[in-house]
This record gives C-alpha cells, sequence and structure tokens, in this order.
C-alpha cells in the first residue's frame, strides 16, 4: 500500500483517525455512499468469495449435512419453545458450580452490572474476547467511561479497535479491511516504524502485543456461542486461541451472552459444532472449542459472571412468525452468501448485525415494547430475497419468510399514519390490487397504460426515463414501452376469429 | 389434456409474446389450451412488499379463477413461488377454512411451465429449432424456491440448431427482486452489473430464463448498453420452428 518515502512524519503517527460512526439515513442512503467505496467492495467480494469456496468444500463432503441442518433447527426450536425452562436451568447449574448468574433486561443493565464487577476488583484495563453481544450493547464505550481501557483480544476485532472503525461482519468483523490497511493501522497504533505486510507479520505484530495484555490484565470479558442448561457450562469456538488465554489466565472472567445461545443438553454440541465451524470460516473444526463451567480453585479465573441478555430478545420470542430469528447461531453463512451484502459491505446496514440476518434481527431488537418496528425499517427490504441466505443457513432459519412478516409490520405501521395513508407506495399498491380484481379492470388498466406511456416513449422507442419513484429504474435500466397488444387481447380476437370460421 | 393457462399479469402486459408461445407449443403438442380471462396476478407484488391485506383477495380471485382447473401451466417461476410458498399462509392469515381447503386442493394442480413439461407431460424433445448462441440464466425462484435443477438445460439441449453456453455465477441473483429494483436501485443497479458483464463474457446472442421478470431486468441493463444481445423467455425458444434471426 504504502510506497518507500511516504511515511507519516514521526510526529504524526500517533494521531488517531476520527471515530467511524454508522452511515446516517436508511439503507438505500447508506448503500448509495458504500457502493462508491471501490476498495471496500473489491476486499468484501474478495473474502466472501474465499470463505464461500472453503465452505461449499467443507459441507460438500458432509454426506449428512441437510440432517444436520434438520437437527440444529429442531434443537434450536425446542430450546426456543421452552427457553424460561433452560435459562432457569441453566442459572440453577452455573450457581452451582460456583458461577453468578446475572439478568439483563437491556444494553443498559447489562453494561451497568459489567462495570460494577470491574469496578469491584479496581482495575483499570479488561481484556475481550471477540463477542459480537458486547458490540451490540456498546460494553466498551461503557467500560472507558468508567474509566476502564478494554482491549480486544481477536484480531479482527483488534483492528476495528484499533482503526477506531465498526465492524462490518459477524465473523470477520474486520473482512472490509485489506492487509495493507491493517499493515498501515497497526504501524500507527502500535509505533512500529518496521512492519511487512504478510500475514505472519502482522499476526506476530498483534501476538508481541497483546501477549503482554494476557499476562498482566486481572479481568476478562467474554461473550460466549452456546450455553448449556444441563451442565451450567459456557462454550466458545474461536480460531486464534486468544480467547483460550483470556479464559484461563485471568483472575475473573464475565461472560456475556444472549438469552437465545442456550441448548439443553451437552450431547447437543455434537451437531453444532460440526455446522458452525463449517458454515462461518469452511473449517471442519474450530482450532480452539473451550467449555468452562463454574470455578474451581487454583485452576483458571476464581470468579465467574454470565450475564444474561434479554435487549429485545424476548419480544421476538412472543412474535411467532419472527421467533425463528432467535435460532441464529451467527455463523454468518447468510452475510457470506447474499448478493446485497457482497455488494454493499456491513456498514450500510448500521448495525453489529449486517447482512441478512442483520436485515431482521436489527429492527426487532429495535422494536417498541407494542411489537411495532423502531430505526432501521428499511432493512426489511434491503434484499431481492433471492433465497441465498435460506439456503446456507446451518439452523434453516427462512429469512426471506421473515424479511416478509416484518415488510408487512412496516406497512400496516405505515398505513396508521396520514403521510403513509396517502404516501405515493400506499397509493400505488391500492391501485394496482384494486386493478387485479377483475380480468376486465387489467384490460382497462393495459389499455390506459399505453397511452399513460406515451410522453416517456424515447424516439428509439425504448423508455429511458421514468418519474417519481419509478425514476430509480431508469437510472441504469431502459424499458420496453408496453406493446400494442396484450396477451388477453390476442387470445380473446384469436377466439373469436375461431368461433368464425 | 385440457391445460389451463396463468399468463402472470406481467406476461400478459408485457410480454405476450410468452403466453403466445406457451400456446402454440401446447397445441402443438396436442393438448386444449384454456385461457380463463378473468385472471389477473398472483398476488406476489402485494404480498412480497409487505401488502398482505391488499394481497388476500387477490390470492382469492386467483383460487376462484382457477377452481375448475386440471392443470395450470405457469411461464413464470417466481409466480408459481409465490403460489406454493404463501397461498397456504394467506389462506390460514384470512381465517377462512374454506379457503384454506380450496387452497390445498388447488396447489397440486399448479406447475411452472418447465417442469410442467418434463415432470407432468414427460416431454424432453419438443421439436424446436433454434439456430444460435444462447446462455441460460437459472431465476433464483427457478434454482431455491421451485427446485427446477436442470429441468430447462435439459429442455434446451434437444433444440435443434442451438449453441448453449454456460453462465458465469450462474447461482446469483440479477438484482431484479420486484419493487427491490426501485426500492433499492443503487444496490439493484450493482447486482445487475455483474449480471449483464457475465452474459456479454458468454457472447451469446440470447439470453434465456423461465422468468421474464429477470429477462426484463437484464435486458434493461443490455440494452442502455446498446449491445446486441437479446432475451427471449424459455417458451419462445421451445415453441421456435427456426425462424430467421431477424423474427428474434
Amino acid at each position: 500500500m504504502t510506497t518507500p518515502g511516504t511515511t507519516p512524519a514521526a510526529g504524526l503517527i500517533n494521531i488517531a483517525p476520527p471515530q467511524v460512526e454508522w452511515p446516517q439515513g436508511d439503507f438505500p442512503t447508506a448503500a448509495h455512499q458504500l457502493l462508491k467505496d471501490s476498495q471496500l467492495r473489491k476486499n468484501v467480494r474478495h473474502a466472501t468469495n474465499v470463505i464461500n469456496a472453503k465452505r461449499a468444500i467443507v459441507v460438500g463432503e458432509m454426506p449428512d449435512w441437510e440432517h444436520l441442518r434438520d437437527a440444529g433447527s429442531a434443537i434450536k426450536q425446542h430450546t426456543l419453545d421452552h427457553l424460561d425452562q433452560y435459562l432457569l436451568e441453566f442459572e440453577a447449574a452455573c450457581t452451582a458450580a460456583g458461577g453468578h448468574v446475572h439478568w439483563a433486561v437491556d444494553a443498559a443493565e447489562a453494561n451497568r452490572i459489567a462495570v460494577e464487577i470491574v469496578r469491584r476488583h479496581q482495575v483499570s484495563e479488561v481484556i475481550k474476547i471477540k463477542s459480537m453481544t458486547t458490540e451490540e450493547i456498546e460494553l466498551n464505550h461503557a467500560l472507558e467511561a468508567a474509566g476502564v481501557h478494554p482491549t480486544e483480544t481477536d484480531l479482527a476485532e483488534l483492528i476495528i479497535q484499533m482503526g477506531h472503525d465498526k465492524p462490518s461482519h459477524i465473523i470477520v468483523p474486520a473482512l472490509h479491511k485489506n492487509r495493507g490497511q491493517v499493515r498501515e493501522m497497526f504501524r500507527r497504533e502500535m509505533n512500529l516504524p518496521d512492519l511487512g505486510d504478510t500475514p505472519e507479520d502482522l499476526a506476530d505484530a498483534a501476538r508481541r502485543y497483546l501477549r503482554e495484555k494476557f499476562l498482566s490484565v486481572k479481568v476478562a470479558i467474554s461473550g460466549a456461542n452456546f450455553l448449556i442448561a444441563e451442565t451450567g457450562g459456557v462454550c466458545i469456538l474461536e480460531s486464534e486461541g486468544n480467547g483460550r488465554m483470556c479464559l484461563t489466565l485471568p483472575d475473573v472472567l464475565i461472560s456475556v451472552v444472549g438469552l437465545e445461545k442456550v441448548i439443553p443438553r451437552f450431547r447437543d454440541l455434537e451437531v453444532f459444532l460440526q455446522t458452525l465451524p463449517r458454515s462461518s470460516t469452511g473449517e471442519r473444526m474450530n482450532p480452539y472449542n473451550s467449555i468452562w463451567t463454574g470455578v474451581r480453585p487454583g485452576d483458571g479465573p476464581q470468579e465467574f459472571h454470565v450475564i444474561l441478555l434479554d435487549n429485545g430478545r424476548s419480544a421476538i420470542l412472543h412474535d411467532a412468525e419472527a421467533k425463528q430469528t432467535l435460532k441464529c447461531i451467527r455463523c454468518a453463512a447468510c452475510q457470506n452468501a447474499c448478493p446485497v451484502y457482497r455488494q454493499t459491505g456491513g456498514h450500510a446496514y448500521a448495525s453489529v448485525y449486517a447482512g441478512p440476518i442483520g436485515a431482521i434481527l436489527t429492527p426487532q431488537l429495535h422494536q417498541t415494547a407494542d411489537g411495532r418496528l423502531g430505526d432501521g425499517d428499511s432493512l426489511p427490504y434491503a434484499s431481492s430475497l433471492c433465497g441465498a441466505c435460506y439456503e446456507v443457513c446451518p439452523v434453516k432459519i427462512n429469512i426471506p419468510e421473515v424479511l416478509i412478516h416484518l415488510r408487512r409490520k412496516v406497512v400496516e405501521r405505515d398505513q396508521g399514519t396520514i403521510s403513509g395513508l396517502f404516501g405515493l407506495w400506499n397509493i400505488g399498491m391500492q391501485t394496482a390490487a384494486a386493478v387485479f380484481e377483475s380480468g376486465d379492470r387489467l384490460r382497462l388498466a393495459q389499455r390506459l397504460g399505453r397511452i399513460g406511456q406515451i410522453p416517456f416513449v424515447s424516439k428509439n422507442d425504448f423508455i429511458e426515463h421514468l418519474p417519481l419513484m419509478l425514476s430509480g429504474w431508469t437510472q441504469t435500466r431502459d424499458l420496453a414501452p408496453l406493446p400494442e397488444q396484450s396477451f388477453r387481447e390476442w387470445w380473446s380476437e384469436r377466439s373469436d376469429r375461431t368461433s368464425h370460421e | 389434456m385440457r391445460v389451463s393457462l396463468f399468463i402472470t399479469c406481467y406476461n400478459d402486459t408485457l410480454f405476450p409474446e410468452t403466453g403466445k408461445a406457451v400456446v402454440h407449443l401446447l397445441e402443438r403438442l396436442g393438448h386444449t389450451i384454456d385461457f380463463p380471462p378473468d385472471q389477473t396476478c398472483c398476488g406476489q407484488m402485494h404480498w412480497n412488499t409487505g401488502y398482505h391485506r391488499e394481497a388476500i383477495p387477490i390470492i382469492r380471485h386467483f383460487v376462484e379463477v382457477f377452481r375448475d382447473a386440471e392443470a395450470i401451466c405457469i411461464p413464470s417461476s417466481s409466480c408459481v413461488a409465490m403460489i406454493r410458498e404463501h397461498y397456504h399462509k394467506a389462506a390460514v392469515a384470512s381465517g377462512d377454512h374454506a379457503f384454506v381447503a380450496e387452497v390445498e386442493a388447488l396447489l397440486p394442480r399448479v406447475y411452472e411451465f418447465s417442469e410442467f413439461l418434463v415432470n407432468k407431460l414427460g416431454v424432453l424433445d419438443v421439436g424446436a429449432t433454434y439456430p444460435h448462441r444462447v446462455t441460460y440464466h437459472a431465476s433464483c425462484h427457478s434454482l431455491r424456491s421451485l427446485h427446477l435443477g436442470d429441468i430447462p438445460i435439459r429442455l434446451l439441449r434437444k433444440v435443434r440448431g442451438i449453441q448453449l453456453v454456460d453462465l458465469p455465477e450462474i447461482d446469483q441473483c440479477c438484482g431484479f427482486g420486484g419493487t427491490f429494483a426501485i426500492k433499492n436501485a443503487d444496490v439493484s443497479s450493482a447486482m445487475l452489473a455483474d449480471k449483464a458483464r457475465h452474459v456479454l463474457n458468454t457472447g451469446a446472442e440470447v439470453c434465456t430464463a423461465v422468468d421474464n421478470s429477470c429477462l426484463m431486468h437484464v435486458y434493461g441493463s443490455l440494452h442502455r448498453q446498446r449491445t446486441y444481445v437479446r432475451t427471449a423467455h424459455l417458451a419462445e425458444i421451445l415453441a421456435s420452428q427456426g425462424e430467421p434471426a431477424a423474427a428474434l
């Protein structure tokens, strides 16, 4: 990326770039901006191509893959149907093993609990294992506000933290950055005048930087992939081993976990330890699979907390059609498969959960108490409903079905307002619905359309500019005008002719 | 067999040639055609955009129009997907048990055009001649909802004179997605740019599919780029008897 002679002056090295904020505006507006970033699009395309190719190989070698998907889906569905029971079972087992379970209704409460635990130990630093849940509640901000510096130990999360950036992918949060960009960031933030740009060079720099933290910081914070109700165990799958350092070296461990992460039995892991790594990173197995249960004197952390986070999840649980959203095991296969995500990257979704799962999860996490979708209601429309997300989902979440369900909620909410009721979309859809009430009406509409289109048909007999909300079509696409005769007109003319013969 | 045609609002209004091709082909194969004139739309646009209250009467209308049909042949995989995936749910949501029963009785008689030829009529060689270089775009609904697999390709292979070329990244969406193309015009255009580039790279004269919606989208870009590549629904190729290229 950088040629010799363009190294920034030494005095400038430590000037941090401004904090990256989520893009303002709805998904189409954010996407419009991000589509201009050709480097980002190239990075996202390259990374998803690599992951998809690896995934296809390791999924292809599993003759029982569809059965595993069915099994994973069934376990998750069963758990969600009895979630209260399994959470209580988890709490009892975890407590019996010496852990402390806290229940947090929202992000603020979860942050408050975590900060209180950290404060009690009078530390100024914590180390963190990659966790989308702590990103969701913006725990790092809460810690910093309390004077505690968090250090991300996952390489991708470290890149996000050092770049003052936002995650753009669930598994590979820094997937939108390439190696050259990461090298520049490390040089700047770690104050390294010489740094190569091979993956080994970058990993080595991060390792040296982090090793010191592992050995000195006394409090670690994690998320979890699974909570096991039967044993009270917490499970994490990771690739780098940094998580395991955080799980074993510090004195205190705090795990912030969404309610939906619980599974009933230890043996249920058998299914997910096969499907999750294959779906997420294209590996047959994660290099590090850790399960820890409570505390044991002289071995590992001596104080262990689980913060069970609701933050909008129980509202999803009560919506029968959207409930399947909570089956998600955060593998991100849907992101990698999604043609929309692959064009824009994750930031356009303005959420830690991007891609198809983000498009259904984010608006629901933000919904109000009466079930109305909150900010981000353009997200259910950020999909062509191509179905690639559903096809790859290892727990068979029918994401297109949930997208359509959420679109219905958006429409019904809008129809309850004056501006929505008299909006162009509503009027257009009502008119079309009236047209489709009978064949005669459709025939009449076709005739009127042929007259109405006349001002828009260009000299070369094509439509190159359309008005109002239809103008988006003609940005990049022409449209053939309506033909002189519809099929139904041809058919009735033909029938008349035949009957007269 | 007496075949009832649902030509779809889209084909009826914008692509009548597709409907005519279906008629000519099925008549050539010896079947009687029934086109119920009161038919309109499957309700997909309303349903997928979230206008469910408005979609239910459209769905009910479809079910009433085709209630007595022996077999319903539809030259659009996305409309068939709408019927198969959502009609039952819509009927249940309406709370009308008789409506639910009617939908259940109707579903086994609904066929997408290419699957009707192969799975119902048992023909692969329909006696077509089409001496052109053709690439086949697999629409998302044909792939992931109807699981048509290579049915359209197998039909195309039997066409005399045809030169079939594979479309790269065949499983990627063209970016149409109904109202998505308008609501998210920029992303849709970016997806389309990839698809159009792949079509051009094949060197094909014609891009075909079982959905005119995708083809309208792809052709929209090909025409804007002033290319000479044309699009044609699979039915038009299968109905063809080797007309001169000018008739394309």
